[in-house]
């Protein structure tokens, strides 16, 4: 792993990240609705939404509002929500830490959870325990991620007690919402997991080691999990890209103040600079996320060599 | 059915290393139970090189790895016989017990050097494995043994070497990686399942060569799978000839060369262009197909393809019997 390639991706970042805010400039310029209407509300005369669309800008030709957007970009700014009229990297930035936390939180355990559950059913195919995990990951992926919530919640938060049901001030809240959101990966990383593991297991250099006279627990841990992992953390890698994206309905479902429920309260309102800005911020995550699994690839196999 | 080889005297005199009895392992397919080996007796002295022969998927390997127990369970199964070394029925010892003896006692070079090498760890942490499994080494002093022994198999620039990965090996080099690991804890016997199949005719020339100079120097017996003849008239004392799971004829390795007494050792010795004779016009194939391990036809699994067919051969199979001193053949004819 080089320096330069690093840097080298970065850059590549520059090109990809203006494709997106042109698409997502179009989009939600394409989407019905006008933001000046909605913000000037339903009995306002035609006067009064004019003069609205001026102040928003709406006005100019929409290459130069692009042209402004992108240039604003370079200054960090990526303009003031319509509806509040407050900095749009403000509004990103108090919503931002929820979303982080809840990702990652879920990736952790999803990846704790997906991983231990999948090389057990992997090692151990066919036996109650595969069966049995291998249900649950099937129901954890059929089940809608709202319904799970409620459930959860009722259960837990409810009948029991245990845990809050709504709200993000302490740890106790974030189990839920993480274990909901998490749910779908768990299941998706377990039946990888599982998989690649049953395939590397019967592959020569594992005779080799068990020919060695190794134990079983280190013919696994060493030889079989280090190459079984390489696909799963592809896996992984794409599953917090899309947590920390696409957490919308548990967020909504536990009323939790991530930039997923930001993005939905703006699609609503046709806050146009609140959306174009939570999409290039979680666009820029999601390559980050990608260019950190394969720095990580290089790691787990040494015939992956990036120049 | 008796020991063909039990009450030798030979054996007993020359200090038997190995003793496989009637060694039985199936596979539980859907198809049906594949009887991979079937009943095969040998025995091995110390030092000695056995040349284990016959078309692919005769149970060559399978009757190998059933030596150290690698048989994948489920589908395969050790289902009968014995097989007695240094006084332990490798067969029924506990799973503990066989590891002491895996990659120790018994070591097993495989056919596939590039892929039977684990990828993402090093060479160096491959083979030092064993020396700190068996031979009690820390992880410094394995470093030195490690590079010794890749000198000892000949690898260029050892020292560095320790620290890569199989990939930037070649096949013959990796195959040469495997020998250093099976050699590392001087085992008593190296079963070597094809491993020059792999490789281009020169580097296999090189690696027998290694494998014989070291296993010799180190009075190491070697089981070596082939299905080489060329192999075998070169690099063993006596050779034994598997057909459908079944031993066919076992003898000196000259003695089976010069007088074969089977028919499938003569098809296969008919088959094979041969410099120690005159030119021949063609070289002659042995006909039909090897059967089917599944439906196995009573009698000689041999019959269709024999040309020495008999009556009694579809009635009922022969067993091994002594034909000549240390020869024996699993065939009703009696063929000169």
């Amino acid at each position: 792993m080089t320096g330069q390639y690093i840097i080298r991706r970065l850059l590549i970042m520059i090109p990809v990240l203006f494709g997106i805010s042109l698409i997502i400039f179009t989009i939600v310029r394409v989407i019905p609705g006008d933001p000046a209407v909605v913000l000037a509300g339903p009995h306002a005369t035609k006067d009064v939404v004019d003069q609205v669309r001026v102040q928003l800008g709406l006005d100019q030709h929409p290459v130069k509002q692009y042209l402004l957007f992108i240039g604003n970009i370079f200054k960090g700014d990526l303009g003031a929500s319509n509806r509040t009229g407050l900095p749009v990297t403000k509004e990103i930035m108090a919503r931002l830490p929820y979303t982080l936390l809840l990702a990652l939180a879920s990736i952790l355990v999803a990846t704790v959870f997906g991983v231990t559950a999948g090389i057990i059913a992997g090692v151990k195919q066919n036996s109650k325990f595969d069966y049995l995990s291998m249900l649950i990951a099937l129901f954890g992926l059929s089940m809608p991620v709202f319904w799970l919530g409620l459930m959860l919640m009722l259960l837990f938060s409810i009948k029991l007690g245990w845990f809050p049901s709504v709200g993000a001030e302490s740890f106790k809240h974030l189990v839920l919402p993480a274990i909901t959101l998490g749910a779908n990966s768990t299941a998706i990383i377990a039946r990888m997991t599982r998989s690649s593991m049953l395939e590397v297991i019967r592959l020569d250099y594992i005779r080799t080691a068990r020919a060695k006279g190794l134990s079983e627990k280190v013919v696994i841990s060493r030889h079989a999990l280090k190459n079984a992992l390489i696909p799963v953390v592809t896996v992984i890698g794409l599953q917090t890209g899309t947590l920390l994206g696409g957490a919308v309905l548990t967020e909504i479902v536990f009323a939790w103040p991530g930039i997923g429920r930001l993005l939905v309260e703006a699609i609503l309102s046709r806050d146009y600079p609140v959306v174009q800005g939570v999409v290039l911020v979680v666009a820029t995550m999601f390559i980050f996320v990608n260019l950190i699994v394969d720095i990580l690839y290089s790691y787990l196999d040494p015939r992956i060599r990036y120049h | 059915m008796n020991c063909p080889y039990g009450v030798r005297r030979e054996s007993q005199k020359n200090m038997s290393l190995l003793q496989v009895r009637d060694l039985k392992t199936y596979f539980y397919t859907d198809a049906g139970v594949i009887k991979a080996v079937d009943r095969v007796s040998y025995d091995l002295k110390e030092g000695e090189t056995l040349g284990l022969v016959g078309e692919s998927g005769c149970g060559k390997s399978v009757g190998a790895l059933s030596i150290l127990r690698l048989i994948p369970n489920p589908p395969g199964k050790i289902v009968g016989g014995e097989a007695i070394f240094e006084g332990k029925d490798l067969l029924r010892i506990s799973e503990d017990e066989i590891r002491q003896i895996r990659g120790n006692r018994i070591a097993m070079i495989f056919q596939e050097p590039m892929t039977s090498l684990n990828p993402v760890l090093t060479i160096g942490l491959q083979i030092a494995e064993a020396l700190e499994l068996h031979r009690g080494f820390d992880k410094k002093g394995a470093r030195g043994e490690v590079a010794r022994l890749l000198r000892m198999v000949g690898i260029p620039d050892a020292e560095r070497r320790i620290n890569d990965y199989p990939h930037q090996f070649s096949g013959g080099m990796c195959q040469r990686v495997m020998i250093a690991m099976g050699l590392s804890c001087n085992p008593k016997l190296l079963i070597a399942d094809e491993p020059t199949t792999a490789v281009d005719v020169t580097i296999q020339a090189q690696l027998l060569e290694v494998i014989k100079e070291l296993t010799s120097r180190l009075g190491t017996a070697v089981i070596l799978i082939t299905h080489n003849l060329g192999v075998v008239a070169r690099h063993v004392n006596r050779m034994a000839v598997m057909y459908a799971g079944r031993m066919v004829e076992v003898g000196p390795s000259v003695e089976v060369y010069a007088h074969p007494r089977h028919p499938y050792t003569i098809g296969l010795l008919a088959s094979v262009p041969r410099l120690d004779q005159p030119r021949k016009e063609r070289l002659v194939p042995i006909d039909g197909q090897p059967p089917d391990l599944i439906h196995l036809p009573p009698g000689c699994p041999f019959l269709p393809r024999c040309s020495r067919r008999m009556e009694r051969c579809s009635v009922e199979g022969p067993e091994l019997r002594e034909v000549g001193r240390d020869h024996m053949v699993s065939c009703w004819a009696d063929i000169d």
